[in-house]
């Protein structure tokens, strides 16, 4: 026999009182866990959603006009290639693809027609520094998106908002838009002479309802070339990860280019943010409720038992119990009621948040194994706060006064 | 001597004046006694008891145990004596109602942080000794009433105290079983030599002292051989 022997076989023959004593704290845990175990699963999809919609965050030189995000780089003034390198030696994390572009109104045809100069990412490839950045690949990687998840996004697929990189575009090749390609009569294979050069037109762009659908993208170097810019380009589009943007990675870009101008699309940062914070004070105001409405109930069930046991304390007192003797038995109860309270929790919790995830979130659920040990810390600060008060008073009873209750 | 008494003074306070429940009350107790504390109710038996070994704190006055003075020590020394040298056994037998029968002998033995395997090993001879080998595993309320207090003797003799203090152990006893009872603590007293201080209504029981005291108002207004 020990004290925390007795403390368990007490526990143990008042089951019911033990499931009483549980209840509210369990329930509490289970809805923050629940609510936690939807929310990170809803905002990776967010950050997955938003991530496709491509390229997010637009490096202009100083000067540039950003009245249209899609237009910005129409005619804007240049800034170095080197730029582009500058980024890719950075240490900065998020940035996940990177475009930079050369783009200017010229005549073809007789007809107004956008020239943007491309960098391909078979060129890119072949750059030993930038291929060990892992700037390749026009899907994001998995590591951009939040962790914890190996869901495949099946969110925007909407051609019109994707803007990625093109695999291959070699020199005196060209990629025309559509609306382009019908002001032109354009089609694949067919050559166009464009400031006097000949362009073979490897690809026609379906419709996108966008800016693209204007434009004819060459390589990066022809261009340049053309228009006598070398090692210049008026616009690198990088494609940031939504998490990052919203955790700073504006910031850190314009620290390497402080010449430059780097925006991005407000909304989509904002969305993200918001959707973050709204998850983050939802369970800030449910873990203050559960941590009162948890610990008040866990303080009144101890007490409740201290009340019912004033006996026992007596006798235990009188046999030679220590003050600290009785305060370790409620402390030990209370630790137990806090692990048992944060396991029960998390389970309860999760097996809510997969079951009603789909119905409610449209989304799959999976456990998350690390709230586990959140929920029994959780759970035992929240029961050791409610106990702290009780067990004191149970301490300082007076053992006479409670023997003459016999 | 074991236990002495000099000028005991407990004064409560009630109703805006003073109450004398223990009132200048001076004994010497010898190793080996049996004492029988008498008295009618209210007259200060059970206040004494518990104010020798410190579960109430006296207004006045010395006691004295094992040579040393205890009524001006701190809470945690008065706490070890009573774990170590002081069996107590009351009339509601107080056993713990969720233990077993071993489970509550075992108790003071867990508090001095005895091994286990000991503990199991001493309450099970102790239950022999009193015949509730075969009761071990039963909880108090499947126990009668004579066998909840034998359990309770048992429980106050396993840790070899040198005093045990008793509190009508009969009084929830028919006659039969406190005789029974009586002649337990009788066998305890002289085969183990640990002294006994027993607050009894009963003159039957209080014939088993060998010491009597006999209280009134919270004076002790006869000692008997």
């Amino acid at each position: 026999m020990t004290i925390s022997k007795l403390v368990l076989i007490e526990l143990w023959k008042r089951k019911s009182q033990l499931i009483t004593g549980l209840l509210a704290i369990t329930l509490g845990i289970a809805v923050i866990v629940a609510i936690q175990s939807v929310s990170v699963v809803s905002e990776q999809n967010v950050a997955r959603n938003l991530d496709n919609l491509g390229a997010n965050i637009l490096v202009l030189p100083q000067g540039a006009s950003i009245d249209n995000y899609y237009t910005s780089d129409i005619d804007a003034p240049t800034l170095p290639m080197d730029y582009v390198e500058r980024i890719l030696t950075s240490t900065i994390a998020g940035v996940d693809n990177m475009s930079p572009k050369l783009t200017r109104r010229v005549k073809v045809g007789g007809q107004s027609v956008v020239l943007t100069g491309i960098l391909p990412k078979s060129e890119i490839a072949s750059k030993p520094l930038w291929q060990s950045s892992g700037l390749l690949g026009a899907e994001l990687k998995t590591a951009c998106a939040p962790n914890q998840s190996t869901t495949k996004s099946h969110g925007f697929e909407d051609e019109k908002l994707k803007r990625k990189a093109f695999d291959t575009l070699n020199t005196k090749d060209c990629i025309a838009g559509s609306q382009v390609a019908k002001l032109l009569h354009l089609t694949a294979g067919r050559s166009v002479d464009i400031m006097g050069k000949d362009f073979k037109v490897v690809k026609i762009l379906p419709e996108t309802g966008t800016v693209d659908d204007d434009r004819i993208f060459a390589n990066l170097r022809d261009v340049q070339q053309l228009l006598g810019i070398e090692n210049q380009v008026s616009a690198i589009e990088i494609m940031g990860c939504c998490n990052a943007i919203s955790e700073g990675l504006l910031g850190k870009l314009r620290n390497i280019l402080p010449d430059t101008r780097v925006t991005t699309i407000g909304q989509i940062v904002s969305t993200q943010i918001e959707t973050n914070q709204l998850m983050k004070r939802v369970t800030l105001v449910m873990l203050i409720i559960i941590f009162f409405v948890g610990g008040i109930s866990i303080g009144n069930y101890i007490w409740a038992n201290v009340n019912e046991r004033k006996r026992e304390i007596g006798i235990l007192r009188m046999m030679g119990a220590e003050r600290s003797t009785i305060y370790m038995m409620f402390i030990l109860k209370a630790l137990v009621l806090g692990v048992a309270g944060g396991i029960l929790g998390y389970l309860l919790g999760t097996l809510a948040g997969v079951i009603l995830g789909p119905y409610l979130a449209g989304i799959i659920v999976k456990p998350v194994y690390i709230y586990l040990l959140w929920s029994i810390l959780l759970s035992v600060a929240i029961s050791l706060a409610g106990s702290l008060f009780p067990t004191y008073l149970a301490a300082k009873f007076d053992p006479h006064t409670n023997l003459q209750e016999d | 001597m074991i236990l002495q008494g000099e000028n005991i003074v407990k004064q409560y306070h009630h109703k805006g004046g003073l109450i004398n429940a223990l009132d200048h009350v001076s004994f010497s107790v010898n190793k080996g006694d049996f004492v029988t504390v008498t008295g009618p109710s209210g007259s200060g038996k059970s206040t004494l008891l518990l104010a020798l070994f410190g579960l109430i704190r006296l207004t006045s006055g010395n006691i004295i145990f094992d040579g040393k003075r205890i009524d001006n020590i701190n809470d945690c020394h008065l706490t070890d004596i009573r774990k170590k040298s002081v069996g107590y056994i009351l009339q509601s037998f107080a056993l713990i109602p969720y233990l077993t029968t071993i489970q509550n002998v075992m108790i003071p033995l867990a508090l001095e942080k005895i091994p286990g395997k000991e503990q199991f090993k001493r309450a099970g001879e102790i239950l022999d000794y009193i015949g509730l080998s075969d009761r071990m595993e039963h909880l108090p309320r499947e126990l009668s009433a004579g066998q909840q207090q034998r359990v309770a003797i048992a429980r106050s003799i396993i840790h070899n105290p040198q005093i045990i203090m008793a509190d009508e152990p009969t009084g929830n006893l028919d006659p039969t079983l406190s005789l029974e009872i009586l002649e337990f603590m009788k066998k305890i007293n002289q085969e183990n030599k640990i002294t006994i201080i027993m607050v009894t209504h009963s003159p039957i029981a209080a014939e088993y002292g060998t010491m009597k005291l006999h209280l009134n108002d919270g004076k002790i207004v006869t000692t008997g051989f």
